[in-house]
């Protein structure tokens, strides 16, 4: 153990700091992009089978082979593993702000509606703060699968705790494939927390249970 | 002013739910719309504020065609109000009664203002300013409902059920206050609801309706009088029928000649009309005869030093209009506790003067009928309990 650190301690922390990188990027991605998409699709029924019939099937491209077919498009390194990443934490997103918008009490959207709201008003002040949860566990699901995920990038030469892992598994090192095991799962469990706490903060207080 | 011309809603699915709807709602008004269950209320309602766009034929709003507005616009001028509330669950009572005025960008003291005095008008504290609706019970959750709609002073109220679901005596007091604060703010009001007693109770004009048509449209008492048809007669049902024979208005037991006195006079010669006719409260009224409010003794006792005039002491008095039902007075004789109230005409004329002892005649009239009853009633009953 304390030779392991020793010996690779420095490395692991950049590798960690990769990983997370890479995680962040994607899922702040993921974020941006998908929570919009979800609202729009609120507006759209038609476009919104669509969408999320896309989404869907693209999830379910296994991810090594996703990865492997970013190469001929984008090369290797960092970018084509985020994008990879980027892809895979849309679904659960796009679904959940999807149905936590359409979840919203419609008697809340008629009175506000009613009261005079524009549609971008509506969105930000009554459905988005109600939806939120709801959303917010779509986040939280695609932030662990990313984390997770990650750990294959290294197979396209993105770094990360993948790297560990598959050098302790081409070189028959157990320690270092432990050594990345480890601290991915730490690392899921630590997002999903932190995550989790920011589900709660937005959770409205007529949802909470008592 | 609303003006409906020629307005028809034909829904995507072919349903027509409002057909060649014509009437119009004068400023001030307190207009119920009444019908079974899928006669089309809900549909002409939310045409007016465009929460349903008409298929064809005009609405007006003061002359206005409200096809030619924004929308967005035209909702902020019209309070809005729904059977389920409507309140935001994750804002508190503050930030909904302010939902209009914030999207008006009024300034923050304007709003705080707005809402405390809003808040005490239905009888609740600046206390539940910082609670969640949730926090309320129903009927106080309908109360931040209603005074949400008055909140950015919209001239126009929509109502669509809004106390359907509360319990009677909650439902009444909400009642009493709505009718009472139109009155008093002299909004316009478009109601809508399928129950004929609370038509009847908060009505200047009924418009009732069935399939998509208004079948008749007119004030209680004349509806009451006249049913246009067999529908409106079994829509209204037997006993009210009945109860209209018996139906009086307070023009038939007022008192032709309240004692009342101009402004003008100095508190001095109040005094001595109250002595001559011994009274303890006189009526004021201008130059016309308009009625201004009254004057008490104990109010001229307290203000001999301070006032010169009337003018200056008189005090706000309830009043109701000329026709008004001798019922609805009475009750809220007996449930205010007011000693008398006076009547006034269209033009706000003092006419006459509603008393208790007034109420007592006809409460005996209604119990004993004629007199022959009264007597023989007792006798039975003495020599009933001899026998035994
Ligand atoms: N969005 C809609 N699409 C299609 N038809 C509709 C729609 N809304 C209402 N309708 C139909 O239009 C007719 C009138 O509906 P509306 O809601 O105005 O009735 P209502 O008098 O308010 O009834 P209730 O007392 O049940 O509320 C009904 O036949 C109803 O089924
Ligand atoms: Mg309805």
């Amino acid at each position: 153990m304390i030779d392991f650190l020793n010996n690779y301690g420095a490395q692991m922390m950049r590798l960690i700091w990769e990983h997370l990188y890479i995680s962040i990027v994607a899922l702040g991605l993921g974020v941006i992009v998908a929570v919009p998409i979800g609202i729009l699709l609120t507006r759209t029924d038609k476009l919104a089978t669509f969408f999320i019939g896309l989404a869907s099937i693209l999830q379910t491209v296994p991810s090594l082979a996703l990865l492997a077919l970013m190469i001929p498009f984008l090369g290797i390194g960092q970018f084509p593993a985020i994008m990879a990443l980027f892809i895979y934490s849309l679904l659960p997103i796009l679904r959940n702000t999807y149905t936590g918008m359409k979840g919203v009490n419609p008697d809340l959207v008629d009175a506000a509606r009613g009261m005079g709201m524009t549609e971008s008003q509506l969105v930000r002040k009554v459905e988005l703060p109600q939806a939120a949860p709801v959303i917010m566990a779509g986040i939280r699901l695609s932030g662990t699968y990313v984390i997770a995920w990650a750990a294959l990038a290294s197979y396209i030469g993105a770094g990360g705790l993948g790297d560990f892992i598959f050098n302790g598994l081409n070189l028959y090192i157990p320690e270092l494939i432990i050594g990345g095991t480890i601290p991915v799962t730490i690392l899921a469990l630590l997002v999903d927390f932190v995550l989790g706490r920011v589900e709660k903060k937005v959770t409205p207080r007529n949802q909470v249970t008592e | 002013m609303i003006e409906f011309k020629n307005v028809s809603k034909v829904y995507g699915d072919g349903t027509k739910a409002v057909d060649d709807v014509t009437f119009t709602i004068n400023e001030g008004e307190f207009v119920v719309l009444i019908g079974t269950s899928g006669s089309g209320k809900t549909t002409t309602m939310r045409m007016i504020n465009r929460m349903i766009d008409s298929t064809s034929g005009e609405i007006l709003i003061d002359g206005k065609d409200i096809k030619q507005e924004d929308a967005v616009q035209l909702r902020r001028k019209i309070g809005y109000v729904i059977q389920q509330t409507g309140l935001m669950p994750h804002m508190t009572v503050y930030e909904n009664i302010v939902m209009v005025p914030k999207l008006l960008k009024w300034d923050k003291e304007k709003m705080q203002e707005t809402a405390e005095r809003l808040l005490k008008r239905v009888d609740m504290g600046p206390e539940f300013l910082d609670r969640y609706p949730q926090e309320l019970s129903g009927g106080q959750q309908q109360r931040i409902g209603v005074i949400r709609a008055l909140a950015a002073n919209q001239d126009i109220i929509l109502m669509d059920e809004p106390f359907g679901a509360l319990d009677p005596i909650t439902r009444d007091a909400l009642q009493e206050l709505v009718k009472h604060l139109q009155e008093e703010m002299g909004r316009t009001v478009v109601f809508v609801t399928h129950d004929m007693d609370e038509a009847l109770k908060l009505a200047d004009k009924i418009a009732i309706m069935s399939e998509g048509k208004i079948i008749q449209y007119d004030t209680p008492d004349n509806i009451l009088a006249e049913p246009a048809n067999e529908f409106v007669e079994s829509f209204l049902g037997e006993d009210r029928l009945q109860q209209r024979s018996t139906m009086q208005t307070v023009d038939q037991v007022m008192v032709k000649t309240p004692i009342s006195v101009t402004q003008d006079i100095t508190l001095g010669e109040a005094i001595r009309v109250m002595r001559d006719r011994r009274v303890d409260t006189l009526f004021v009224t201008d130059m016309n005869n308009v009625l201004q409010g009254l004057v008490d003794f104990e109010a001229i006792n307290k203000n001999r030093q301070k006032a010169s005039t009337v003018q200056d002491i008189v005090s706000h008095v309830y009043y109701v209009k000329s026709g008004t039902l001798l019922s609805s007075v009475a009750d809220k004789m007996l449930k205010r506790g007011y000693k008398n109230i006076p009547v006034v005409s269209e033009e706000g004329k003092l006419e006459g003067l509603v008393t208790r002892a007034s109420l007592v005649d006809i409460v005996y009239d209604t119990i004993w009928g004629d007199d022959e009853e009264v007597e023989s009633i007792p006798l039975e009953t003495t020599q009933f309990s001899e026998s035994e």
